[in-house]
């Protein structure tokens, strides 16, 4: 209340538009919350509004924040970098529950959107990898192949292709850029070593073939951003 | 007169901007990617349950459940009957009473408010899997 009677009374020259200004500044102040991104916070199991409170499981159950709260901080969905948290060890999921799933290692990166008029996708099988076995895109949400697939922001955004995910469970779709990442010209001059490279090399390496793919290729991260 | 009235206005406009800003806050407080799945369990006479994402990523991996033990990447395109659980398939791979609790322990799965519409919940969603 003070600090409102003081700005009242700070003299300034008599003007409406200052004095408007000042009125909204005392709202502003008045009114003032705490930023959202200082703190991260994850409202209880009790009051999440889909469990029930009477309920023993919102007293027996793990809260979200005890959990989330060790682990690598992130702005948007469970605000939690999961990808970040599980490369440095904060979680240690388990890759199988009985079988180990054989699937085939694949680490190459995938250039999208060289056309469009965002920065240029890149899409990085290794990340992906970790968490996920290859038949959960391929072939029914992606086709093998390069440039087969057609995707579309639209399709996306309406839980579709890479929507699946991102949008229900991965980084949400609002982090643009975390997706569309490279500039155009450096993505360009990525794949322009790429063909050089594979012009050099004299085994005639089949495309889509991933067992045979180069540990040591000279791919630079161009990321642009 | 005009010449008055302009900063009330403006403050009246000012107010309402801050009470929008202040009530617009969404009233999501489901984590995100939380599951409701409610096709079978309120016909039942039970609760919904809840599936919280965030508590089983952090001990599993997507594809443990996604590719080993076939449930659908979309919410509400899997069956998930009570019978399939008590035999050991989808959540009774390992809510068995050995790898988590068993089925016996209801209230804490079938947790949910009655009512509850079955899909994917916690904000940030855009028409994502969750608008079957």
């Amino acid at each position: 209340m003070n600090r409102c009677a003081v700005i009242m009374f700070v003299r300034l020259p008599r003007v409406p538009s200052t004095r408007c200004a000042k009125c909204l500044l005392i709202l502003m102040l008045a009114f003032a919350r705490p930023s959202p991104a200082d703190e991260r916070v994850w409202a209880p199991l009790a009051k999440d509004g889909l469990r029930d409170p009477s309920g023993p499981a919102v007293r027996i159950l793990q809260q979200p924040a005890d959990a989330l709260l060790p682990l690598s901080p992130d702005n948007a969905g469970n605000q939690v970098r999961w990808v970040h948290a599980l490369k440095e060890g904060q979680i240690n999921p388990r890759a199988s529950l009985r079988k180990p799933l054989v699937s085939e290692k694949y680490d190459k990166d995938v250039l999208l959107n060289l056309n469009g008029g965002m920065p240029v996708v890149r899409f990085p099988h290794s990340i992906h990898n970790e968490w996920l076995d290859c038949s959960n895109c391929h072939d029914h949400l992606f086709k093998k192949q390069r440039g087969a697939s057609k995707i579309s922001m639209f399709l996306i955004l309406q839980g579709e292709q890479c929507g699946v995910c991102h949008g229900a469970v991965a980084f949400p779709l609002t982090e643009c850029a975390r997706c569309h990442s490279v500039k155009r010209a450096d993505a360009l001059a990525e794949l322009e070593r790429e063909e050089a490279a594979k012009a050099a090399a004299p085994t005639p390496a089949p495309p889509p073939a991933p067992t045979n793919e180069r540990p040591s290729a000279p791919r630079k991260e161009g990321k642009g951003k | 007169m005009t010449e008055r009235r302009r900063p009330l206005v403006l403050i009246v406009a000012a107010i309402l901007l801050e009470l929008s800003v202040i009530f617009a806050a969404p009233p999501v407080f489901a984590e995100y990617a939380d599951v409701v799945l409610n096709r079978m369990a309120e016909a039942a006479g039970m609760r919904p349950v809840v599936f919280p994402h965030w508590f089983h990523r952090i001990r599993f991996r997507c594809k443990v459940c996604h590719a080993e033990l076939g449930f659908k990447m979309r919410a509400g395109a899997n069956q998930i009957k009570m019978t399939d659980i008590i035999d050991g398939r989808f959540c009774g791979a390992c809510h068995d009473g050995e790898t988590a609790w068993s089925v016996e322990n209801c209230d804490l799965c079938h947790s949910g408010k009655a009512g509850l519409p079955p899909g994917i919940f916690g904000g940030h969603e855009t028409l994502g899997p969750g608008r079957w």
